[in-house]
């Protein structure tokens, strides 16, 4: 038998919150739930969820919408600069 | 007595190669042409064409790319193959050490070619030798029957449960990769028998989802890796003798294992080669036996893992050595040349030299190796650079 580098410890297990210098935020009241956001985001840390209340009407309340992990979201901005109505806001981690 | 169905027939290096992925199954194929190797994958794409080869063909846009899709291919558990020469196994070289690192018994093919510049397409073994480090298994072929069955024969040992290495085949370019000689094309159940499919045990497999290409620390198990690689390669040593014994057997074949000897048991000098100028050698050893010289020639045919060992028990009783190389290291000598002196360093104190040869296709004649046998007689040991113009 030989060594083989293969890893059974999932990333999951190492978050990379800390690497953010810059935070996104959704504001769901304008957000039409295109999915843009989820689709660019490099490294996967843009989930979806089941319809949401705070949606701006009650057709979009039905819909799937993106929830930031922000274990792993690395705050490389590629979501807000995508997002096509401009409904994510970058600012900075604030360290209390 | 099971009808065999061998095929007796003439063809060049590149086509010889191309029939030995064929017979060990390969299933997947990428690459990227380059001159001498184009006509191999040439080959291979003709055949998956007419379906007469059951594989996938990949085009990609560089030789690093061809690696990478091979490299991933192979991760699923999947026979890979791919084949280069010259500046695009350079290009190759970080994927070569993935391959390796990750334990992928993947069989390459590289025809020899000189690396620019100037820019030259001719044999010269300097852009394998260049990959000496990245832990694959290096064999040189003498012959287009050998390279075919290299390659099968290449399979067999990487896949090996206590090896798991990838092996590089190579062929001189031109010498071997666009000359036609008579090649017996192997029955393929024969082939099937020794060669069983490929049961990768740790492969992509969706249901059981590993990570691949992660990273490890200081005090991690890299370093064990890296060690596990060097274990494996000297376990290699005893796989490559079985298994080339088991082909020579099933096939009627005369393969060395890992050093092929001509006229060795008496001799008193012998001459060591790899490639083909070992043929030009075998031609000369036979003359100066005539005239009764006892010389003899040890052809390398894996300089990865190198045969330690054997050059130890070949040179015992030998008064002189000349070791020719169709590469250089700028600054020492020629690369097989450094290897057998530091295998005989501290057990056999005879004059060993360094003979450069042949270097980007330079015709390496009769009379050159002549010279060589004759400076090796006078039991000098120095660096000699062989039919080198004066140019300034």
């Amino acid at each position: 038998m030989v060594l083989v580098p293969v890893s059974t410890v999932s990333t999951r297990n190492h978050p990379t919150d800390s690497w953010r210098i810059q935070r996104p935020t959704i504001q769901y009241d304008k957000c039409i739930r295109c999915m843009i956001c989820w689709k660019y985001c490099p490294d996967n840390a843009i989930e979806i969820e089941n319809g949401d209340e705070s949606a701006p009407n009650e057709r979009i309340a039905k819909m799937e919408y993106p929830v930031i992990n922000y274990s792993f979201c690395k705050g490389c901005g590629i979501c807000a600069n995508e997002c096509p109505e401009k409904c994510i806001d970058m600012e900075f981690e604030v360290i209390e | 007595m099971k009808s065999v169905t061998e095929f007796k027939t003439i063809m060049t290096g590149n086509d010889a190669v191309a029939y030995g992925a064929k017979l060990a199954r390969v299933k997947f194929i990428s690459a990227y042409p380059i001159t001498p190797q184009t006509t191999i994958v040439e080959k291979l794409a003709s055949m998956i064409a007419n379906d007469e080869l059951d594989a996938k063909y990949v085009e990609v846009e560089s030789e690093h790319s061809a690696l990478a899709a091979v490299f991933a291919s192979e991760l699923t558990g999947v026979r890979s193959y791919t084949a280069t020469s010259s500046h695009g196994l350079l290009y190759m070289h970080e994927m070569l050490h993935w391959v390796s690192g990750q334990r992928l018994p993947i069989v390459m093919s590289v025809v020899n070619r000189a690396i620019g510049p100037p820019w030259n397409i001719w044999a010269d073994q300097s852009d394998t030798i260049n990959q000496r480090d990245t832990g694959w298994m290096q064999v040189y072929s003498e012959s287009n029957q050998e390279a075919m069955d290299t390659i099968i024969m290449g399979y067999k040992i990487a896949e090996n449960s206590e090896v798991m290495l990838p092996l590089m085949s190579m062929e001189d370019a031109f010498i071997l990769s666009h000359t036609s000689e008579p090649v017996t094309l192997r029955d393929q159940d024969l082939i099937n028998e020794y060669l069983p499919d490929l049961d990768l045990k740790f492969r992509i497999d969706i249901g059981n989802p590993m990570g691949y290409g992660s990273y490890d620390t200081p005090d991690g198990t890299f370093m064990e890796l890296k060690k596990d690689m060097v274990d494996s390669m000297k376990k290699a040593v005893r796989v490559i003798k079985d298994e080339t014994e088991k082909f020579n057997q099933m096939f009627d074949t005369n393969y060395g294992g890992l050093v092929e000897r001509y006229r060795m048991d008496d001799a008193d000098y012998a001459l060591i080669a790899m490639g083909t100028v070992a043929s030009t050698a075998r031609f000369v050893v036979d003359k100066l036996r005539e005239k009764g010289l006892n010389i003899g020639l040890i052809r390398i045919r894996y300089f990865r893992p190198f045969p330690y060992d054997d050059i130890l028990e070949d040179l015992k009783n030998i008064k002189a050595a000349g070791v020719i190389d169709r590469s250089v290291s700028f600054g020492y000598a020629g690369a097989t040349y450094s290897e057998i002196v530091s295998a005989l360093y501290g057990k056999i104190n005879i004059p060993v030299s360094s003979f450069i040869v042949g270097i980007g296709g330079r015709d390496v004649r009769i009379e050159d190796i002549e010279k060589i046998a004759d400076t090796v007689r006078n039991e000098s040991s120095g660096v000699y650079w062989i039919n080198v113009k004066k140019v300034i």
